[in-house]
């Protein structure tokens, strides 16, 4: 961990915290995970509107099948992750929001036989097909937004674009899946680098990683030195600190620039892709291939952490068995990091598109206090806002104030309550006052 | 895995840092043993017997409160923080009784009758001496000169704020007294060496920023000096650096961004040298502060960070 002068002496506010890394699975070479027996679907993974079903039970499916499509202009669709029977659909609890959704069953026939792939020269394809086989392909962010890709790429000819932004921060503690990747896989990154320059007419990239790992910095660095690309590709290693994969962030640390107030990446020319996100898109233009699995790290206290390529719909428990098990008395399972991630109800409960890792930990739980008013909220906050003032507002239900703290504003990575003396789960609060803003705003 | 239908749903984020409110509390009071050693080295056992007292009575203070208000009880050290700090600020001879009805004052009226920690305006050790200085001025006055024995009886002095004091010391003969304490004072004001250890311990720990205590003195300093004062002596007589790193940088009654915490420091340490110099009372460090606490929900009012992305011309969000 290197500290920054100006913010050890306080002359610069932190933006930021220093989580511990326990990156315990950096040295575990991808592996394929076990094929599951049957898999449940989420109709939707990703933001926006829910895909629709076109299959029903009884179906034969393959791998790569569209089982459910595109639900609207924001929306992606589903595709079968094993070769098999669809089941009566059923109800879960989804893994990213904690309400119902329906999930289509695949009961696995072991085969795994994939769907016939049209794979293509990506340098031949048109703009309008490289798009339409990113949509087809169900690509969403798979650095855990989950936002549908072709929607971030499609963009009007009066909004151009002038600078690709590909995220290989990877600030979460624990999480390793996207730095293997790097060092595994660069020709897959970089092909998805050309593609993503072709489609947006851009002749400017920047590759940013975390400087804690420089062996992805310098492979990365490699591949795109000997690939030619049809432009200006910077590599650059940032600063190591929590949140910096945090598109926002990243932007502000690389490019100099913020994002204006409500606005998204694009308003100011600028897109943002993760790496595995780039891997997929190369799949989907040149191989056609479906997105229907990704590394998932699965770390915290397991026997032997590793990083597998996973189905989408495979239960955690398959993979926290593969790993040993879970040790220690675990008693939580995240989907995603430490910071930002998700408690699963189940360890049953099915991997999907954004899921990047399955963390097996001890929960960490403390009794909240009330506020000391000791400012580290403020100090550590990246987005340059007073987390406690959204605690005490939400607390005494002032929900009109909240917009003049620019509540909004906020991206709920965690670094507030990370720092907290107090123990308050600032990120709750922060949460219902969104909620209740939306209310507000709604009902005005 | 096993015990899989037992899991715990909490919300992110699941790691928290090394962090809590009693670490915070127990450090400064770490740091306030060197003080506390000074104390009862110049001014003898009896401070040691003060600081017994203070602390004692001041969590009792607390736990009592909280019972009344039906409110958990947590040993959080900030009753020992605030018991201590009103006794090192305390002259070296006050009676027992003063100790214990200023203390209780401290906790139960300026603390815990505002909510508790947290919710209290005005730092409960200051508003606690701010209270026995009015309410008892008489048995408050006798201040004494450091003592070599620990247990003789003292000798009555003037400090080096009073009217009254004169002395025969050249200009660093004073400055070395000052700096290491062998003068009359409060009980734990005196040695600015050993606050300024314990002061390096705070930012060391990451207790406090600098700024606070930097901006609070150096403005005593250039002001003093604009006035025609002598500014070495202003700042290393009274209380001016024990309140710039243990009591301005209070969390609860100070500003919440650096800026506002440099706004804060600088009006303080304006405040201690009008008071000083113009007013008719021989020290200002305790008021300044009282009076910057009262301002303190102003400042956070106005002096906030900059988002992330505003846009200037868009105006309110």
């Amino acid at each position: 961990m290197k500290l920054d002068l100006l913010e050890v002496l306080g002359v610069r506010r932190a933006e930021g915290v220093h989580p511990p890394g326990r990156k315990l699975a950096s040295e575990a070479a991808i592996e394929r995970a076990p094929l599951p027996e049957r898999v449940l679907l989420p109709i939707c993974q990703h933001i926006g509107a829910p895909a629709k079903p076109v299959v029903k039970a009884g179906d034969h499916v393959d791998v790569g099948q569209l089982i459910a499509e595109s639900g609207g202009g924001c929306s992606a669709p589903i595709h079968a992750s094993i070769s098999g029977e669809v089941k009566t659909s059923t109800t879960v609890i989804g893994p990213t929001n904690g309400l119902p959704v329906e999930a289509i069953v695949i009961e696995g026939d072991g085969q795994d036989s994939w769907v016939d792939l049209s794979p293509a020269d990506p340098d031949s394809l048109s703009r309008e097909d490289m798009l339409k086989r990113i949509a087809e392909a169900g690509i969403v962010g798979l650095g855990g937004a989950a936002f549908p890709t072709q929607v971030k790429l499609d963009r009007p000819p009066d909004s151009p674009v002038h600078t690709l932004l590909i995220n290989g921060a990877e600030c979460e503690p624990y999480i390793t899946s996207d730095d293997r990747l790097m060092l595994e896989q660069p020709d897959r990154i970089v092909a998805g680098i050309r593609i993503l320059m072709r489609l947006l007419s851009v002749d400017r990239a920047h590759v940013g990683i975390e400087d804690n790992k420089p062996r992805a910095v310098e492979t990365i660095r490699q591949a795109v030195a000997q690939a030619g690309l049809p432009g200006e590709v910077n590599v650059v290693a940032v600063h190591a600190k929590y949140p910096m994969g945090a598109e926002k962030t990243l932007i502000k640390a690389i490019l100099g620039v913020e994002v204006p107030e409500g606005g998204f990446p694009t308003d100011i020319g600028i897109v943002v892709q993760n790496v595995a996100t780039l891997a997929a898109i190369a799949d989907a233009v040149a191989d056609g291939r479906p997105l229907v699995e990704r590394v998932v790290t699965i770390a915290g206290l397991v026997a032997r952490p590793k990083n597998l390529v996973s189905r989408f719909g495979t239960p955690a428990s398959l993979l926290i068995d593969h790993c040993g098990g879970a040790v220690d008395n675990a008693d939580i399972v995240i989907f995603g990091g430490p910071m930002m991630g998700v408690a699963q109800a189940s360890a049953d409960a099915s991997l999907v598109k954004s899921t990047n890792c399955v963390l097996v930990e001890k929960a960490d739980v403390r009794t909240e206090r009330s506020c000391i008013r000791c400012g580290r909220c403020i100090g550590c906050c990246p987005m340059g806002l007073m987390p406690l003032m959204y605690v005490n507002l939400v607390k005494k239900s002032m929900i009109e104030d909240l917009a003049d703290y620019h509540l909004m504003t906020c991206v709920e990575c965690g670094a507030c309550s990370f720092d907290c003396p107090a123990n308050i789960p600032i990120v709750s609060y922060i949460k219902v006052g969104k909620t209740r803003l939306r209310q507000l705003a709604v009902s005005n | 895995m096993e015990n899989t239908e037992r899991l715990i749903l909490s919300s992110a984020p699941h790691l928290r840092g090394r962090t809590s409110i009693a670490r915070d509390m127990y450090l400064v009071v770490l740091a306030l043993f060197l003080p506390t050693i000074g104390a009862v080295y110049f001014f003898g056992l009896y401070v040691l017997l003060m600081i017994v007292v203070g602390v004692a009575s001041s969590v009792l203070t607390e736990y009592v409160a909280k019972r009344m208000r039906r409110k958990p009880f947590y040993m959080d050290g900030s009753a020992v923080v605030t018991g201590l700090l009103f006794v090192l600020i305390l002259p070296p001879r006050t009676p027992l009784w003063i100790v214990v009805v200023g203390s209780i004052f401290s906790i139960a009226i300026v603390k815990e009758a505002f909510g508790g920690l947290g919710f209290n305006i005005f730092n409960p050790a200051l508003a606690g001496r701010a209270f026995v200085s009015v309410s008892f001025a008489g048995s408050l006055g006798r201040w004494i000169a450091p003592t070599t024995s620990w247990l003789a009886d003292a000798v009555t002095t003037p400090t080096p704020l009073s009217e009254g004091f004169a002395t025969t010391l050249t200009n660093p003969e004073l400055y070395k007294a000052l700096f290491f304490g062998n003068v009359a004072g409060s009980t734990g004001e005196t040695s600015v060496l050993l606050i300024l250890l314990g002061g390096a311990l705070l930012l060391a720990f990451g207790i406090i920023k600098w700024h606070i205590p930097v901006f609070y003195v150096a403005t005593v300093f250039l002001l003093s000096w604009a006035m025609g004062q002598d500014p070495i002596f202003h700042i290393l007589a009274g209380g001016l650096m024990l309140g710039a790193f243990f009591m301005a940088t209070d969390y609860v009654t100070g500003p919440l961004t650096t800026r506002g915490r440099i706004i804060f420091a600088v009006a303080a340490g304006v405040l201690v040298v009008l008071i000083r110099v113009l007013g008719n009372m021989p020290e200002g460090v305790n008021y300044s502060i009282l009076i910057m606490n009262a301002f303190t929900p102003l400042i956070d009012r106005y002096v906030r960070p900059r988002p992330y992305g505003l846009v200037k011309s868009k105006g309110r969000g």
